[in-house]
């Protein structure tokens, strides 16, 4: 097995933000996110300005991965959906192939059954993505991402 | 699990701050956030209970410069000390790409940080981490208490394989940024060989 690094090339990002600039039009949301498990940013779209996006992927993740918890606890599939209805903002949480999770937020110019509808469509689509991703992340002839680097380039970070 | 976006240009990687109850984990993040320039870090998220202690986790993300070109982030965690949070601190654990271990140098408190040790060891392995692969550091905090253990003895009963240490004050931020560093630099290191500390496949579970 090689490493379980999560990589992002070009041409799927490409591919992955035209679904996520997609999905805000067409759910009319404010604003899609999708977070790597880790709560690592992968990918925006819409609003983005207003909100500390770093923040909120730390705390998605941590979400999905609490709720994952407690689905183990009931020896449950994990729970794929979480909706959470505030008075302006909404959130539709969907995780995606059990990897990254797809996050909407929405006000009340458009309906929770569209989003839903909406989300479907692209968490198949991005689920495709991803997989062929990871294939190519866990190509065994893939060079080591970051060979080039040398122990001094590491050093140098360090020396203020 | 290190996160490499070839098309931002940067490298994203989580550091895990373990140890006991009241060991200082959560000082050191903030010491950490207090010292760093804005715009090398992003916001200090803290889910704690009313007395402070930490309930979930605290999060960090933090610039710490570029390597030919490519921008290195790092998402600094601390997990719940408490004995029965035992849950929450599997979950901070998936995807580390490198542990610290605060270590409380009180002679009283030499019981806690075994248990806790042990606790690290059990809760990586059943996620197919092993800590002896893992890039990993001591730190032996509280230094300035009165009655601390001395260092040789912490090294020999928390340090066997001789991992670097460091001793440090984490209110006062003596030693904070010296672990940092070292954990930052073995991650990097590691990433560097292509490896990640031996962790699970990306596949589902
Ligand atoms: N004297 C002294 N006090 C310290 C030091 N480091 C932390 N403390 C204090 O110890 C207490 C606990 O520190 P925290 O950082 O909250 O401990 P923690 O490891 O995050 O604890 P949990 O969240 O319960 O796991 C606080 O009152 C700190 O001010 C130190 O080096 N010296
Ligand atoms: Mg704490």
């Amino acid at each position: 097995m090689s490493n379980p690094q999560m990589v992002m090339y070009e041409e799927e990002f490409n591919q992955i933000q035209v679904i996520v600039d997609r999905l805000v039009r067409e759910a009319n949301a404010q604003v899609v996110f999708i977070i790597d498990k880790n709560g690592q940013l992968i990918a925006a779209a819409g609003d983005t300005e207003q909100i500390d996006t770093t923040s909120l992927a730390s705390l998605t993740a941590g979400n999905i991965a609490a709720t994952g918890g407690i689905a183990k606890l009931l020896r449950e599939n994990e729970f794929s959906t979480q909706f959470h209805e505030g008075e302006r903002a909404n959130i539709h949480i969907q995780l995606v192939g059990n990897r990254v999770i797809l996050v909407v937020i929405f006000d009340n110019k458009t309906s929770l059954g569209l989003v839903r509808l909406r989300v479907k469509k692209a968490s198949e689509e991005l689920n495709h993505i991803f997989e062929a991703l990871l294939r190519k992340v866990s190509d065994p002839n893939r060079e080591a991402p970051f060979a080039e680097i040398t122990d001094d380039d590491i050093d140098n970070l360090f020396n203020d | 699990m290190s996160f490499i976006n070839y098309l931002s240009r940067e490298i994203n990687c989580k550091i895990v701050y373990y140890g006991p109850g009241l060991c200082g984990k959560t000082t050191n993040l903030q010491y950490i956030y207090n010292k760093t320039n804005p715009e090398a870090k992003g916001k200090m998220i803290s889910l704690a209970t009313e007395t402070e202690r930490t309930l979930f986790f605290d999060f960090l993300p933090l610039a710490l410069g570029e390597i030919r070109g490519f921008k290195t982030r790092f998402h600094l965690y601390t997990v719940p000390g408490q004995v029965f949070y035992d849950a929450s601190r599997k979950l901070i654990l998936k995807g580390v790409d490198g542990v610290v271990f605060v270590a409380d140098s009180q002679i009283a408190r030499m019981e806690a940080n075994l248990e806790s040790m042990e606790n690290l060891r059990t809760n990586l392995a059943e996620q197919g981490y092993s800590l002896d692969k893992l890039p990993y550091v001591v730190q032996y905090n509280k230094r300035d208490m009165p009655s601390v253990a001395p260092v040789d003895e912490l090294r020999a009963l928390l340090n066997p394989t001789s991992v670097p240490d460091y001793e440090a004050i984490a209110t006062s931020g003596e030693g904070v940024f010296e672990t940092l560093k070292a954990i930052a630099k073995l991650v990097l290191t590691e990433l560097k060989r292509g490896g990640a500390g031996a962790g699970p496949g990306t596949g589902t579970r």
